[in-house]
Order: structure tokens, then sequence, then C-alpha cells
């Protein structure tokens, strides 16, 4: 995907020295980036690289050991997340932020409607119109290609693929400007996961929203994100624009990753 | 409330609690009034009666009630279900109070899914027992997580009841145990009184106490409390309305039961309120089927 980075802009998220350990085992060191509106960056690496700590870390889901996380809040002020007081860190995450889970079911709440699941975020900021709510439902799961006919059937009865269309939608109806995804596409069927990934990448391009993927897929990052970050053992080995990293890879890692995949 | 005493004639502490246990629970009364809507837990104690007859109701009536007081018990609106009857006889016998079935003569109402249908007034204290006090568990299990979205008033959740309410019965079907916002801050749960008794509990004269025993928890409204139900703009809370009036005493406004009069599908509607009726039919009123459920008692001889 080509690089739509406009650095005169201040940065919609910033990592410093973000480390985190768990007891003496190490999560995540020393990661520091920034990340601009409307990019998207693909964190990858093999499991255990530390990047699904890093992403928690990064969301306000995980405390961190040391460093800071700073996010440019709505009303410009950039703001260290472990300073923001859990009312306003859960409205954030609920207003300005979206995160989708690799499993469906750990996004969704499976014991209410489809459209309910869209329209929830929409109540908990406060609409009291049934009929603007459903609405807006309706022409989410249009845009995630979640077929009208089934706004009030349970999630539990969608494939997987629908799922994760409709988790989407719930995290997309307030217009974050940030959106955090872990493998997005992981456990789905390759042709599922190739109608997912274009729909993810026309939304992120049409809405302007930034974008954190982790993913162990370097296809996935590929196709998705502006920029790559290389994890391995807990560190950012090779860092850089997604077609420089992958077509042109310095770190001899990097080389060993890109060279399994295309072997693959 | 007043002093404990000591009666002389029965075996048992005043109104059955000890007197620790009884300041221990009118603390947390005294909590949850000064916080309307807010679920104080306590220690509940074991009661010499079975879980879902009203333990919680029965400690918080214990905890108030004093010697002078007259207590009603009521089960669905009646006096005289065995669990109204009971409860009545513990305190009888416990207490030595006077009971009473007339709303307007008792000072403590205790009350198990009904709201009386006679306006209360400031000198009395209506308590009713609660089986799930937490109006948010229907869709969030987690007690810890409950727990914060009251304390940072996330209530999105409870609109995504009513939310599915309307999408699978085109209206919200919720008719009882309909939750309220109280004071604009905390959503609180009625106890399962059908919703039609909702807007008796807004701006009441009387202190109303709720008391969930088997969950240990206490909420409460003080008099002259503001408890709104939660609606949709599009969907507006609405009370059930009976199409007929009570076949008894003819009351209309008031919430009914229907009573099947044989196996022909003959039925009646009468007021759910027992004393209420029967105070309306001493007053000389008469339904259009006053004599039918002693007609029908007749005929099934
Ligand atoms: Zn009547």
């Amino acid at each position: 995907m080509s690089a739509p980075l406009n650095e005169t802009q201040a940065p919609l998220l910033s990592a410093e020295n973000v480390t985190r350990f768990y007891g003496t085992r190490l999560g995540c060191r020393e990661v520091s980036f920034q990340l601009y509106p409307g990019e998207v960056l693909a964190v990858v690496g093999e499991s255990g690289s530390g990047k699904t700590t890093l992403l928690n870390c990064l969301a306000a889901r995980l405390s961190l050991s040391s460093g800071a996380v700073r996010y440019l809040m709505r009303d410009g002020v950039m703001r260290d997340l472990a300073s923001l007081g859990e009312a306003e860190r859960r409205f954030l995450m609920r207003t300005d932020w979206g995160f989708v889970h690799q499993n469906p079911s750990d996004g969704l709440r499976m014991n209410v409607s489809a459209g309910a699941n869209v329209g929830e975020r929409l109540m908990a900021v406060g609409q009291r119109h049934y009929g603007q709510i459903r609405g807006s439902a309706l022409s989410w799961m249009e845009r995630v290609e979640v077929p009208a006919d089934r706004v009030d059937d349970s999630p539990r009865a969608f494939s997987g693929g629908m799922r994760q269309r409709l988790q989407i939608a719930r995290n997309l109806v307030t217009a974050p400007r940030l959106v955090f995804m872990d493998e997005p596409t992981g456990g789905l069927d390759v042709s599922v996961q190739a109608r997912l990934l274009d729909l993810i990448r026309a939304l992120v391009a049409e809405l302007d929203m930034a974008a954190l993927i982790v993913t162990h897929d370097l296809a996935v990052a590929r196709l998705l994100s502006h920029r790559i970050m290389v994890m391995k053992e807990g560190e950012v080995v090779e860092e850089g624009l997604t077609d420089r990293v992958l077509d042109d890879p310095r770190e001899p890692y990097t080389q060993l990753l890109v060279s399994s995949i295309l072997q693959a | 409330m007043s002093d404990p005493v000591q009666k002389p004639d029965t075996p048992y502490n005043f109104a059955y609690l000890d007197e620790q246990t009884k300041r221990m629970i009118r603390r947390a009364i005294l909590k949850a009034v000064a916080i309307p809507g807010y679920q104080v837990p306590f220690a509940s104690r074991e009661m010499p009666m079975p879980y879902g007859w009203g333990t919680g109701g029965v400690q918080v009536t214990a905890a108030v009630i004093g010697p002078d007081d007259v207590l009603k018990v009521i089960d669905q609106g009646a006096d005289d279900t065995t669990n109204a009857v009971s409860i009545r006889a513990f305190f009888a016998k416990t207490a030595r109070v006077a009971t009473t079935t007339r709303t307007e003569a008792a000072t403590i109402i205790q009350t198990r899914h009904r709201v009386p249908e006679m306006p209360l007034t400031e000198s009395q204290i209506l308590v009713y027992q609660v089986p799930i006090p937490e109006p948010l568990r229907f869709l969030e299990p987690r007690e810890t997580e409950t727990r914060v979205m009251h304390a940072l008033q996330e209530y999105g959740l409870m609109h995504v009841k009513l939310y599915e309410d309307i999408a699978r019965h085109g209206h919200i079907a919720t008719t009882y145990a309909y939750p309220v916002k109280v004071e604009g801050r905390y959503v609180m749960d009625p106890s399962p009184i059908p919703k039609f008794d909702n807007p008796k509990l807004t701006n009441s004269p009387a202190l109303q106490l709720f008391g969930a025993g088997r969950e240990k928890r206490i909420y409460a409204l003080p008099p002259f409390t503001k408890v709104e139900s939660l609606d949709f703009e599009d969907h507006p809370f609405e009370v059930q309305r009976f199409c007929e009036p009570c076949g008894l005493c003819g009351a209309t406004g008031v919430y009914l039961d229907e009573v099947i009069l044989d196996d022909k599908g003959g039925r009646m509607f009468v007021c759910s309120d027992s004393d209420y009726c029967e105070g309306r039919r001493e007053e000389g009123h008469r339904g259009h089927l006053a004599g039918a459920l002693a007609g029908a008692a007749e005929a099934g001889e």
C-alpha cells in the first residue's frame, strides 16, 4: 500500500521506549515510534516475538513497566495514556478507538442481535432514538457486506468471516481515528481472508483511519500497511516503509522471514 | 426506628435478629438512603425461611421495625398468600407488633412484586423483596465489570437490552423489573414489580427500601426521589393498560389480575391489590361481575 505519510502533522500516537516485563520475563523492550493520522502500521513477527504484548500496551489494555504512550485526543491535546482516569480511558476506547480481536467472539456480544452489536457504542455515547440507531446499524452492516436481513440474527448464526465483518462494523460505528487489529484474518479460510483484507483496506482508506495491525502474515502486512515494524524476542529489529522492508530487507532476521514466506 | 425492646414473653430478640446485626443492616440502609439507587453490600444473615421467601426484605424490616409499628405484608398485591401470611406471623411472633391488611393503617409495608394502589404517605416505609438487584447482569455477568459500569455511569448496555426488545417484539416488551434511573445517576432494578407500578416510585413521600438476601445487597429511594423509567425517544415508556375495569369493584387505572372462572374460558379481571379492592367494595362500589366469583364458586359445588 502506498504511503500517505504526512509528517508535517502532529503524530496521532507516540510510543516512547515502551517496555513490558511479566515478572522477569520480557514482553517487549524499548519500542519507540510515531503513528500519523491515516497511517497503517503493521507489527510483524513470529509468535512469542512480543507483538501482541506491544499491541496491548499501546491500546492501554496492559500497563507499561517503563516508557510512555501518548495519544492526540480529539481536543487536540497530546496525553500520556497512563495519566488518563479510568472513565476517560474507557470512553476513548469506545469512541475514538476500535479494537478488532482475532476471535470475533472476544469482541462481539454473542447473546444479542447483530444490530444491537453495531448499535451498542451509539447507545453508550447517549443516542436514544431507536430508529436512528437501527438505521446506523443497517448502513454499517451494508458497508461491511453483512446482509441487512441478518440485522436481528444472533452472531452465533454467522460464519467466521461474517462475524469478523460484524466486529469491524461494531468498532467503526463511532468513526474512530485509530483501530487496533490483532491478527484480524487469522483463523479464516484463505478465500474468506482475501475478501476481508480487501474490505479492511477499502474501509481504512475511505475513512482515513490510522490502524495498528499485528500479524504473523507478511502478505497481510503487504496488502494493508504503509509501514512495517519487525519484532524479534521483544525488540524491534527493523522498521521502514512496507515495500522497502519486504523487497529489500536489511536485517538478517527480516531476510529470513521474507524468504520463508516466499518459499511457502 | 424505635429503641429495641426485649419482650419478656418471647424467646427471641426483638424482631429475631440480634442488636449488632440490626445495627449493621441499619448502617447499610443509611448508606443506601444517602446514595439513592446505589447497591450497598451487607452481611446478609441466614433467616428461618428459604431464599426466595424474601429474606432480604425480612432483614430490612427487622432492622427498621419498632414495637409501635403496624406491619402489612403483601405478595403480588395479596395479603393472604402463604408467603405473606408467614412473614406477617413471623414478625407478630418475634416482635409482637400489630399487623394489618389495610394499606392506610400500616407504617411498614413489606412487599413482593407490587406497590399498593393507595398513595403512600411520609409516615410509611415500603420494603421490597428483591431476587436480583443488578440490572446490568442480563448482559454483563461479571460483577467486577458491572461495579465499574455503575461507578462510571456506563449504562449503554441497558439500552442494548431495550433495543433487543424492540427488535424482537416491535415494542419494549419488558413488563416487570423494568429498569429505572434514580436522580439522573444510578440505574436500578425496581424488583419484579409490574412496570405499571414504576410511576409510583418517583417523588413518593414514603421511604422505599430494597433488600436482596441471597445477593446481600440493600438499596433505597429516599422520600421525594426522582425515578425515571428508561426508554427511547421513539419508543417512550408506557404502562400497561387494561381494557376493562375491575370486575368486582369497578376500579380503573389500577393493576388487574386475570382470574379464570371455569374451564369453559370464563374469566374476569380483578384488582391485584386485594385490600384496595375490598376497600372500594366496602365503600359501595360494584363491578360488572360482582357476584360472578361467588356464583362460580356455587356452581362448582
Ligand atoms: Zn377491584
